[in-house]
């Protein structure tokens, strides 16, 4: 009879990719993801090659701002990391520190991409017209997609780091950040009237995760929301040379 | 239960000098996009290069994909890679047509 007595490790053959089912399935989102960017960065792309007349009005001060966003993203890369190896070391004082320093940078790189935004809309760019060529309005419509589907996840990024540094804690901070967010900006701001609302949402599929499936975060965990984080960064990688260095204007 | 601490060999400093490089090849970046030595296209296909030595960087060292097993690393790089060397096919010789030919 103890040929049929294995442990639940016995069992199952082990993995054909050497790793935990978590990990996988966050690489084969992340694999699906890559295609949605891809996708959208092949179409800018397209169009800023097909049109002669592409608008250029990124200059010196917008090119300054997208680069410390790209400083901040690349900086928030290196903290979730070393977040990793606190986590892998079982220092969870640590692990939660470096996801802090993640998440702070992290919401910079946001309230930054944030103002940009704002000084474009007041510059008269929406998503179906730009003020510096009226031939050329696919420009509005593929910037607006592509910056905002990735600011979308990066304010994903931060509330996932959130939930797996603080769990339930994290959800009036995240209500207050709302509040603060909605109070502070301007009435008729994009962010005032929808922005700052994916917090809200952010709070309420927190609350749904947490509340249902409590649990405390282990060195997986961390490793595999880090994954998500970087993959967000590399994706800027793409996005702030072909979007914002592909249309400088120098004076 | 799978063992997160054996299998990432990188030490903290080797992280720190590959975010060093992340920074030095922005800075490279945004010299290059205020220079503006390069036209439209070439300067495209050089910002392109960069961005994927950059992606490399990132998916290698800080997605630790350098210490997955080999099916795992082939079947990401083959798929992703794949996918995008189709829509790279497909789009671009038309972009190319447009300035060429113009629209018909």
């Amino acid at each position: 009879m103890a040929t049929v007595q294995h442990a639940v490790q016995d069992v199952y053959e082990p993995s054909l990719f050497g790793t935990y089912s978590k990990k996988i399935g966050m690489w084969l989102f992340l694999a699906s993801d890559s295609l949605t960017f891809g996708a959208l960065l092949f179409a800018y792309s397209y169009n800023r090659i097909a049109e002669p007349g592409w608008p250029t009005p990124f200059h010196k001060e917008s090119i300054a701002n997208a680069t410390l966003m790209t400083a901040c993203l690349l900086s928030s890369s290196l903290t979730m990391v070393l977040g990793v190896l606190a986590a892998n070391r079982g220092d969870k004082a640590w692990t939660r520190n470096w996801l802090l320093a993640t998440m702070f940078f992290g919401t910079a790189f946001t309230v930054l991409h944030a103002m940009e935004w704002t000084k474009l809309m007041g510059e008269g760019m929406l998503p179906w017209k730009n003020p510096w060529a009226a031939t050329v309005p696919q420009f509005g419509g593929t910037f607006f997609t592509l910056t905002g589907m990735h600011m979308l996840h990066v304010t994903i990024g931060v509330i996932y780091l959130g939930v797996i540094a603080f769990r339930k804690k994290i959800l009036p901070i995240l209500l207050a950040l709302w509040l603060v967010g909605w109070l502070v900006t301007p009435a008729g701001n994009f962010f005032h009237v929808y922005g700052i609302h994916v917090l809200l949402l952010g709070v309420i599929v927190s609350a749904i995760i947490l509340f249902l499936k409590p649990k405390d975060y282990d060195p997986q965990d961390v490793e595999v929301a880090g994954l998500y984080w970087h993959f967000v960064d590399l994706v800027w990688m793409f996005i702030f040379p072909l979007v914002y260095l592909m249309s400088t204007k120098v004076v | 239960m799978h063992d997160v601490t054996a299998e990432h060999g990188e030490s903290k400093l080797t992280y720190f000098w590959v975010w060093g490089g992340l920074l030095f090849l922005t800075a490279v970046e945004v010299i290059l996009a205020y220079k503006q030595v390069l036209q439209p296209v070439r300067m495209l296909e050089v910002l392109l290069v960069l961005s994927v030595i950059k992606a490399a960087l990132i998916t290698l060292y800080f997605m630790h994909l350098k210490s997955e097993i080999r099916p795992m690393r082939w079947l990401l790089l083959i798929s992703v890679s794949g996918c995008f060397f189709l829509m790279w096919v497909f789009f671009f010789p038309d972009a190319n047509r447009i300035i060429h030919l113009g629209v018909k």
